[in-house]
């Protein structure tokens, strides 16, 4: 019998044409557009005279470069407000739907897609952003796309599409106290490089994988791009159905029942192979903090600094000392020695409701420490409404933490939010690349609650010590 | 999309590895609504200074390298965030080509699309021609892609690796999207499936 991984399966039954001379063509399900990637390939329709195919099949969002301050108040960066506009116009000219600056759905697209229900298994997604590799926690084949790319999918609703290679990741075990999604995924990240993944397409299974909620599949399969992979997938199951049940565009009744059964269908058969794998113990997986300018460079909170001498190629060597050197950090400095300026929460990696809740415990009746600026920005306007309704913004606002709107923000920094030149900033969002928050500033990657306790203490600090 | 047949260039090392698309063309340029303009701030934080004067010491600011047209680097070329603004800006400074012993997935993807050529060859290859690039002023590389082939000035020829679809689109500056319109009574019979 022929056995099949989630991904050979998605993959089959989306081909519009599969010859052996040709590159495949593949369909996809739904397209997400946000205001920063898209104009261009409007522009690009516009001149050649094409339409859109499928606007039933592809919604819009603004989140990149929207201010998280208050709504009501004029947008003071003209360039960025013109893109939005630009958005809004294409939107209507072609019949896209899209949820604006002013909508109560407006979010991060990869917040959204989730929470809409516009995401679902078994489904092909995708938007031009490298971080819609997230969809995937959902039992989707979901991936980031270039302008081109999008103006592909805008007049085909198809792509040109070579097929990855299969990659599992498997995760065993029960994660410790103190431990979370965001660990699992920068310790996968920390073992296999920022090429680790390049080429393939990652599966990831085991059992501490299935003990996670959706939001912290979404934080898993949200970085799988961080270590290069195409895409980044986990199995539907009964907490997948149960996460789909009831969403606004998800199917209802009886269709309900029907894409269950067809939902079952799509986790990789027994027997099943994949080209690469990797096994972690999730109890061997200890609270991460990156020290370097990429993800990869990251290490126990409870480690040290890293000595470029110790690096096993000329070339590592040398990239290690620019990150040092970017950062303003000595080799061997312990982790929870360096002091913080600022602590961003939020980016489509760690801004649900989880995430905030999660902070919000850690924050609860403390103060952020002196000459830190903490500021949490929700994900979506929806996750915003049910922090409000939990009281989760008044107990960040009592701790001292700024309580914003719902955008990208301070993840890449296009909005108004961004790090001075020579600020360290503790984030939960995904990239600490060179002046990636902003020219200058200096990231480094954590979890939420890694995150608030930082902003109480002013430095790194183990979350597993402080809480108990 | 131009196309892309043989191109003979100057040659710049930048000796990094892993170079992501927000080094490539920081975030605070991706405001633009056109596809042009973005070539005067490829690298702009290495390549300027605070004050805005050029960076003397960057690689691309040294009059030896002014109007190369391929650049080498180490693995991992274009890693991060899936911006095509980082193959426009490579392309709109002057770049037809980049040599890499490897490249991230989403912007190599994106470089077929703009006419721009990513050459994967072996990490020794990349090296010794960084080396060549760096010791002989003047240094130049000539790239035959029906050949599949990058010529050493000594004649030594380095064969590279693509697809046949993207050799065939960059040959004839093929746009893909017609490409794939082609076929729209397959696309059709699959949306009523």
């Amino acid at each position: 019998m022929k056995t099949q991984t989630m991904y050979e399966k998605i993959w089959e039954a989306h081909l519009v044409r599969a010859s052996a001379d040709e590159v495949p063509i593949l369909y996809i399900d739904t397209h997400l557009v946000h205001e920063v990637t898209s104009p261009q390939a409007f522009e690009g329709l516009r001149l050649n005279n094409r339409k859109v195919r499928r606007p039933d099949l592809t919604f819009a969002t603004m989140d990149h470069n929207v201010p998280t301050t208050d709504r009501s108040l004029p947008i003071t960066d003209l360039i960025a407000a013109k893109q939005m506009e630009t958005l809004a116009e294409n939107c209507a000219e072609f019949d896209i739907p899209l949820y604006d600056i002013d909508s109560p759905e407006q979010g991060i697209v990869h917040v959204i897609g989730p929470e809409l229900g516009i995401t679902q298994p078994g489904k092909t997604l995708v938007c031009g952003d490298s971080h819609t590799s997230t969809h995937g926690a959902l039992g989707a084949l979901a991936f980031g796309i270039g302008t081109s790319e999008i103006e592909h999918v805008l007049a085909t609703q198809c792509l040109l599409q070579q097929k990855s290679d299969t990659f599992e990741i498997r995760i065993d075990g029960t994660l410790p106290y103190g431990v979370t999604a965001k660990d699992i995924i920068l310790s996968i990240i920390g073992h296999i490089g920022i090429d680790g993944g390049n080429g393939a397409v990652v599966e990831y299974t085991g059992s501490a994988i299935r003990a996670l909620s959706i939001e912290e599949r979404m934080t898993v399969c949200n970085m799988s791009i961080e270590a290069g992979a195409r895409a980044g997938m986990i199995a539907p199951d009964d907490t997948t159905y149960e996460y789909m049940a009831g969403k606004r565009f998800a199917p209802k009744g009886e269709e309900f029942d029907a894409a269950v059964e067809h939902w079952k269908e799509l986790p990789t058969d027994e027997g099943a192979t994949y080209d690469r794998t990797l096994q972690l113990n999730a109890a061997d997986i200890a609270p991460q903090v990156t020290w370097g300018t990429n993800p990869g460079m990251v290490t126990d909170v409870t480690g040290r600094v890293p000595d470029p001498a110790d690096m096993a190629t000329a070339d590592e060597k040398t990239a290690t000392e620019h990150a040092l050197a970017y950062m303003d950090l000595k080799p061997g400095t312990p982790i929870t020695d360096i002091p913080i300026d600022r602590v961003f929460i939020g980016s489509c990696t760690n801004s649900r409701i989880s995430d905030l809740r999660a902070a919000a415990e850690v924050a609860k009746g403390r103060k952020v420490a002196e000459n830190i600026n903490a500021m949490v920005v929700p994900g979506s306007q929806a996750v915003k409404r049910q922090a409000e309704a939990e009281g989760l913004d008044q107990i960040f606002r009592d701790a001292g933490f700024e309580w914003r709107e719902a955008g990208c923000s301070m993840c890449l920094g296009m909005n108004p939010d961004t790090l001075m030149p020579g600020q360290r900033c503790a984030s939960t969002s995904n990239r600490n690349f060179e002046g990636r928050q902003g020219k200058g500033g200096r990231t480094h990657l954590v979890s939420p609650q890694m995150a608030a306790a930082t902003a109480v203490t002013g430095h790194f600090i183990d979350i597993r010590e402080f809480s108990s | 999309m131009e196309a892309f047949k043989e191109h003979v260039g100057l040659v710049v090392p930048l000796d990094r590895i892993n170079v992501d698309t927000d080094q490539i063309i920081p975030k605070q340029f991706l405001k633009r609504i056109e596809r042009t303009g973005f070539g005067e701030f490829l690298f702009n934080d290495w390549r300027y200074l605070e004050n805005g004067e050029p960076n003397p010491e960057f690689v691309l600011n040294l009059p030896r390298y002014a109007n190369a047209s391929i650049l080498i680097a180490g693995v991992n070329f274009g890693c991060g965030s899936s911006r095509e603004h980082a193959p426009w800006a490579l392309q709109q400074y002057g770049f037809k080509a980049i040599l890499a012993p490897s490249f991230a997935d989403i912007f190599r993807n994106n470089c077929y699309k703009n006419g721009i050529l990513p050459i994967a060859l072996p990490a020794d290859v990349i090296t010794s021609l960084s080396q060549e690039a760096q010791d002989t002023e003047g240094y130049q590389l000539m790239i035959d892609l029906e050949q599949q082939s990058v010529i050493c000035p000594d004649g030594t020829a380095h064969n590279f690796e693509i697809g046949d679809f993207e050799k065939y689109c960059l040959l004839n500056g093929l746009d893909e999207i017609g490409w794939t319109l082609q076929f729209e009574t397959d696309i059709a019979a699959f949306e009523n499936r």
